[in-house]
C-alpha cells in the first residue's frame, strides 16, 4: 500500500514536470508547481515516516512491466529506503516551500520549473528501486536532471565549467556503479536485488565491488579526492536547488553506498572498514579546511558538505568494522549515528543554503567580502542562520552535536576489536573527527561573523531588505527541527531502529523510555547525554542571571561610538575580512595541505602604487590527479588523431586484426 | 552550582595575589575580583552604536553555558545530582558553544581588534579542542566510561595504578587548560597591548554588566579546568555520593586546599615564563595534541597486552 502510494507520488512529480514545460513561462504557474511539489513531498514524507515508525515489519514489493523486457522493474520499500524517503521528502518539502517565495527572483523560471519536480521524482525513485537496472536508471536520471538544474544560469562562464565537470564526474560515477552491479550479478546475470543478496562473492570480487562503490557513490557524495565537482556545481544552481543538491542528493549517494555494501554484498570484512574510515577521516578534515579558505558563502557551504559526508562515512566505516567482527550493538550504534547525521545534515545544510539564498536575494552578493552588518537589516534570517551555524558546528544543545557524540561513543567501543589495524586507526580517526568539528566551528564563526556581523562592506549590504514570508517560514521551520532533534534525540534514534534491525539485526536500546528523555547508548554508567536538560539548564541560568542583574544591579544602557582601544577606524574596510580571519589557519595548515604561498609586493620608495599581498592556494586533488589525467587524455587523443586519416585498406586490416584478437581471447578464456 | 559561582572569583584573586608576591609587589587583596564584579554590575553598560542583539544577549548565554558546564564537574563530592545530564564530551562541547558565541560577539561591532581576537581564539580552539577530546578518549578508555562521576570514582579507587598514558594525558590536559584559559604563555589576561591580546581583544567593546558576565564566565572556566584536573588526577578526599557530613567537610577542605595549590602553581609558572608568539602557539598545542594521541594509542597497546 505505502509502496504504491510512493510510486504514484513519483508519477505525480513526473506529470508536474511534464506539464511545467509548456506552461512554465509564467510566474504564477511557478507558484503552482512549487505548491504541488510541497503537497506531494508532504504526502510522501508522511507515508515514509509512517512506514518507518509505524511498527510494521512488512516490506512491500512490486514488479512493473517496464524497462528491460525479461527483467521488468522491481520496487521495494524497506526501512532503509523509508528513512531516506523521509530525508528526501523533508528536504524536498522545505525546498518547495522556500521556492514559493524564492522563485520570483529567478530570471528564467522555465529553466528550473520542469526540472525541479523531475529531480524530486528521481530522488524518490532511487530508494524504491529493487533491481540494478531500475536503480541505475533512476540514479542516472537524477544526475542528468540535477545537471540541468546546475546549468540554470548557463551564461556565466563559471557555471558552464561547473556543469561540464559535474557531467563528467557523474557519468564516471554511474559507470563505476554499473561495473559494481555487473560484478554483483555474477556470471548468471541476476540483476534483481533479491538474487544478488543471496549470492556468494569471493574476497576479490568483494574488494572490487567496494572500490567501485566507493568510486561511484563516493563521487556523487563528494569523498576526497572525488569531490572536485561538488563545490563548483552546488553553488551554481539557484539556492533552493543548491539546498537539495547538498542536503539531499548527497544523501542518496550515501543510501547507494549503504544499500550495496551492507545489504547486497553480505557480511563485510574488516579491511573494508579500514578503507572507509580512512577516507571518511581524510574527507572530513580536508573538506573543512577547504571550506575555511573560501570567501564565497555558497561555495563555503558546499565544501562543508564534503566535511559532513566525511563524518557520515566515518560512522559507516565504524559500523562495517564492528559488523565484520560480530559486534552487533556497537555496529548498530555507529550506523544509527551515521544515519542521524544524514538527517541532521539535510536539515542544517538546507537551512544554511536557504539563508545564503536569502542573502543573495537581499544583496545580490555571494562573496563574504562584500557583506557585513546584515544582522541589523535581516534580523530573522540572521537568527535562523545563527542556529544553523551552531548546529553544523556540533554545539550542544543542537542536533549536530548529538550525532557526533554518538559517533564518539561508538569509537570508544573500539578497543574490543581484534584487528590491530582498526584498533590503531579508530583513535586516529577520532582525532580527525574532533579536529574537523573544531575547525567547523572556526569556519562558521568566520561565515557568520563576516557576513552577518560587523559593519556593511558594500552599499548592497547597507540597504539589504529582509526576505519574503515563505523563505522565512522555511528557515524557521528547519531551525526549529534542528533544535527539536537536538533536545529530543531519543525519538530520532528510536525511529532509526527498524533500519539497523533490518541491516544489522540489532538496534540501540529503546531511548524514549529513559528517565528525563536522556540518551544512553550502551549503559548509564558508561555515558549519557540529555539535550533537553542541558537546554533547560542553559535557558534557566541565562534567564536567571539576566533577571537578577536587571532587577538588582543595573539596567541602564548607553549607546556610544565603538571604543576600539581609543582608535576607532572610520572606514568599514579596516574590519577583519574573510581572508584575514582565515589567515592563521592558512598559515598553520595551509602551507602543507594547500601549498599556500604568500607574496608581498611593496612598491619602491617614491612610487604611489599600492602595496599588494597575493595568496596562492593549490588544490592537491586537481594538481595531483585531475590535471595529469586531463593532460594524459589530451596526449593520447593527439596520438590517436593519426587514425582519422588512414586509407580504407588500413581500416580493413585493423578491423581484421581486432576480430582475430577477440576470437583468440574468446578461445583462450578459461 | 552556587558553590562554583562563589569560589571562582576567589581563585582568580588568589592567583593574582601569589603572582604579585612573587614579583615582590603587595598585590590586590584576594577578594578584589568580587569587588570588581560588583562594581561592574552596578555601572551603566555602554555598547557601541552598531552593536546588535547578539552583542547584548551573548554575555548571559556565555555565562550560563560555562556555569552549567562547571556545575557538571565534581568539586568536593562525586555523584552530582544531574551528573548524568552531560558526559565529559558534552562538557567540552559546552565550552565550545560558549567560545563560539564569544568569538561572534567579538566580531559584532566590526572593529579590527574584535576580529583579531576572534580569529586567534578560534585558531587556538581548533587545536585545543581535539587535544581535549583525545584526553577524554584516553580517560574514557581507562575508566570504561565518559561519565565524569564514574571516571572520578574509578580514579579515586585503587584499581588505577601508575600508567604512562595517565602521565601523558596529565601533561596534555595542563597545556590545554593553559591555552583555553588564555594564560601565559599563550595569552596574557592582564595585557592591553594591542598585538598580544586574544581574549581581551574579543571583549574589548564590553562594559558594565556585560563585562561582569564575561569576567565571571572566564573565572568559572578557569575554575572548571582546575577542578577537572584536581578531581581526575588528585582525587583524594573526594566524598562519595552517600557520604555523611564529616566526609563532605573533609572533601570541601581538600578541594579548597587543592585550589590554593593549583593557583600557586599556575602563578609560579606564569611568572617564570615569557609569552610566546601567536604562531608558536600551534606548536605548543600540537604537542598537547600529540601527547593526547600518544596517550590514547598507548592505552590501546597496553589494554591488549
Amino acid at each position: 500500500m505505502s509502496l504504491t502510494i510512493a510510486l504514484w507520488s513519483v508519477a505525480a512529480f513526473m506529470t508536474t514536470a511534464v506539464l511545467a514545460i509548456p506552461f512554465g513561462r509564467s510566474l504564477d504557474i511557478g507558484q503552482l508547481v512549487y505548491a504541488v511539489c510541497l503537497l506531494l513531498c508532504g504526502g510522501a514524507f508522511a507515508i515514509a515516516l509512517f512506514h518507518l515508525v509505524g511498527g510494521s515489519t512488512a516490506t512491500p514489493e512490486l514488479e512493473l512491466p517496464m524497462g528491460v523486457p525479461w527483467i521488468g522493474a522491481h520496487f521495494r520499500l524497506d526501512a532503509l529506503g523509508a528513512f531516506f524517503l523521509v530525508v528526501v521528502n523533508l528536504g524536498g518539502a522545505a525546498a518547495s516551500l522556500y521556492g514559493l517565495g524564492y522563485h520570483r527572483h529567478e530570471t528564467a523560471p522555465n529553466r528550473v520549473l520542469p526540472f525541479f519536480p523531475a529531480f524530486l521524482a528521481a530522488m524518490n525513485l532511487v530508494p524504491l528501486a529493487d533491481d540494478a537496472f531500475t536503480f541505475l536508471l533512476a540514479w542516472e536520471f537524477m544526475s542528468l536532471v540535477s545537471w540541468a538544474l546546475v546549468m540554470t544560469h548557463h551564461l556565466e562562464r563559471e557555471n558552464a565549467r561547473a556543469g561540464y565537470i559535474y557531467l563528467v564526474m557523474a557519468n564516471f560515477g554511474t559507470l563505476a556503479l554499473l561495473l559494481a552491479f555487473g560484478l554483483l550479478a555474477g556470471e548468471e546475470g541476476h540483476y534483481g536485488f533479491v538474487a544478488i543478496r543471496s549470492g556468494q562473492h569471493t574476497t576479490w570480487i568483494s574488494a572490487l565491488v567496494l572500490t567501485l562503490t566507493l568510486l561511484g557513490a563516493g563521487s556523487k557524495a563528494g569523498i576526497v579526492p572525488l569531490h572536485v565537482w561538488l563545490p563548483l556545481a552546488h553553488p551554481a544552481a539557484p539556492s533552493h536547488v543548491s539546498a537539495l543538491l547538498s542536503g539531499v542528493m548527497t544523501k542518496i549517494a550515501v543510501y547507494g553506498f549503504i544499500r550495496i555494501i551492507f545489504d547486497l554484498l553480505g557480511q563485510p570484512s574488516w579491511w573494508s572498514s579500514m578503507a572507509v574510515l580512512l577516507l571518511g577521516g581524510v574527507t572530513a578534515v580536508m573538506g573543512v579546511l577547504y571550506a575555511l579558505m573560501q570567501h564565497d558563502l555558497k561555495r563555503l557551504l558546499a565544501y562543508h558538505t564534503v566535511e559532513n559526508i566525511g563524518i557520515i562515512f566515518i560512522g559507516i566505516g565504524l559500523a562495517l568494522g564492528f559488523q565484520a567482527n560480530g559486534m552487533r550493538l556497537p555496529a548498530a550504534l555507529s550506523l544509527t549515528a551515521a544515519l542521524f547525521h544524514v538527517l541532521n545534515h539535510s536539515l542544517f545544510k538546507s537551512l544554511l543554503f536557504f539563508g545564503a539564498g536569502a542573502v543573495l536575494v537581499a544583496t545580490g552578493q555571494r562573496s563574504m567580502e562584500q557583506l557585513g552588518g546584515l544582522v541589523h537589516r535581516m534580523p530573522y534570517t540572521s537568527f535562523t542562520f545563527l542556529l544553523g551555524c551552531a548546529a553544523i558546528s556540533a554545539l550542544p544543545p543542537l542536533n549536530g552535536f548529538v550525532s557526533e557524540w554518538l559517533i564518539f561513543q561508538a569509537m570508544l567501543q573500539s578497543p574490543d576489536l581484534p584487528q590491530w589495524g582498526l584498533k590503531l586507526l579508530v583513535p586516529a580517526v577520532g582525532g580527525m573527527l574532533a579536529l574537523s568539528a573544531a575547525l567547523a566551528a572556526t569556519c562558521f564563526v568566520k561565515a557568520y561573523g563576516i557576513s552577518f556581523l560587523g559593519r556593511p562592506r558594500s552599499d548592497a549590504a547597507r540597504i539589504a531588505q529582509e526576505v519574503d514570508g515563505f523563505s522565512l517560514a522555511t528557515m524557521f521551520l528547519l531551525s526549529g527541527l534542528c533544535l527539536l532533534a537536538g533536545v529530543l534525540p531519543g525519538f530520532v534514534t528510536d525511529g532509526l531502529a527498524p533500519v539497523t534491525v533490518s541491516l544489522l539485526a540489532e538496534r540501540m536500546p529503546v531511548q524514549s523510555a529513559m528517565p528525563w528523555l536522556s540518551i544512553v547508548p550502551i549503559a548509564a554508567t558508561r555515558s549519557s547525554y540529555n539535550g533537553l536538560l542541558v537546554f533547560a539548564f542553559i535557558a534557566t541560568s541565562a534567564g536567571l542571571a539576566a533577571y537578577v542583574i536587571h532587577r538588582f544591579a543595573s539596567r541602564a544602557l548607553r549607546r556610544a561610538p565603538a571604543w576600539d582601544c581609543g582608535f576607532p577606524d572610520p572606514s568599514p574596510a579596516t574590519q577583519y575580512t574573510a581572508g584575514s580571519f582565515a589567515q592563521p589557519i592558512r598559515r598553520v595548515f595551509g602551507s602543507v595541505v594547500f601549498r599556500a604561498r604568500e607574496q608581498v609586493y611593496i612598491p619602491p620608495p617614491g612610487s604611489i602604487a599600492p602595496a599588494r599581498l597575493s595568496v596562492q592556494l593549490h588544490d592537491l586533488a586537481w594538481d595531483g590527479i585531475y590535471t595529469p589525467l586531463t593532460h594524459a587524455v589530451g596526449v593520447v587523443g593527439d596520438r590517436l588523431n593519426v587514425m582519422q586519416f588512414l586509407t580504407i585498406r588500413r581500416y580493413l586490416t585493423l578491423v581484421f586484426l581486432l576480430l582475430v584478437t577477440l576470437l583468440l581471447v574468446l578461445t583462450l578464456w578459461p | 552550582m552556587a558553590l562554583v559561582l562563589l569560589v571562582a572569583p576567589l581563585l582568580t584573586g588568589v592567583i593574582r595575589k601569589v603572582k604579585a608576591r612573587l614579583l615582590r609587589r603587595q598585590g590586590p587583596p584576594v577578594l578584589q575580583p568580587y569587588r570588581d564584579l560588583l562594581r561592574l554590575l552596578r555601572k551603566d553598560a555602554i555598547v557601541a552604536e552598531n552593536a546588535s542583539w547578539l552583542f547584548r544577549v551573548a554575555p548571559y548565554l556565555i555565562f550560563a553555558t560555562i556555569w552549567v558546564a562547571t556545575a557538571l564537574v565534581p568539586t568536593f563530592a562525586t555523584g552530582l545530582m544531574f551528573g548524568w545530564t552531560a558526559d565529559l564530551i558534552a562538557i567540552v562541547a559546552l565550552l565550545g558553544s560558549a567560545r563560539f558565541l564569544l568569538a561572534l560577539a567579538g566580531m559584532d561591532v566590526g572593529t579590527s581588534f574584535g576580529g583579531i581576537g576572534s580569529s586567534r581564539e578560534m585558531l587556538i580552539a581548533s587545536l585545543a579542542e581535539p587535544a581535549m577530546l583525545l584526553v577524554v578518549f584516553t580517560l574514557a578508555l581507562i575508566a570504561g566510561s565518559t561519565q565524569l562521576s564514574t571516571v572520578v570514582s574509578f580514579m579515586a579507587s585503587s584499581e588505577v595504578g601508575l600508567r604512562v598514558s595517565l602521565g601523558l594525558v596529565f601533561v596534555s590536559l595542563v597545556m590545554i587548560a593553559i591555552a583555553e584559559n588564555g594564560r601565559i604563555p599563550v595569552d596574557n589576561p592582564a595585557t592591553h597591548l594591542e598585538l598580544t591580546m586574544v581574549h581581551e581583544a574579543m571583549v574589548l567593546e564590553y562594559s558594565g554588566r556585560h563585562l561582569a558576565m564575561i569576567e565571571a564566565a572566564a573565572a568559572l572556566k578557569l575554575l572548571l579546568y582546575v577542578s577537572l584536573i584536581a578531581c581526575l588526577f588528585l582525587p583524594w578526599g573526594l566524598a562519595s555520593s552517600n557520604a555523611d557530613l564529616s566526609q563532605y567537610t573533609i572533601g570541601l577542605g581538600a578541594y579548597l586546599s587543592k585550589l590554593v595549590v593549583a593557583a600557586s602553581a599556575l602563578a609560579f609558572f606564569e611568572t617564570t615564563i615569557a609569552k610566546m608568539r601567536v604562531f608558536r602557539v600551534p606548536d605548543f598545542l600540537g604537542a598537547a595534541l600529540m601527547l593526547g594521541l600518544l596517550g590514547t594509542l598507548l592505552m590501546f597497546v597496553s589494554r591488549s597486552l
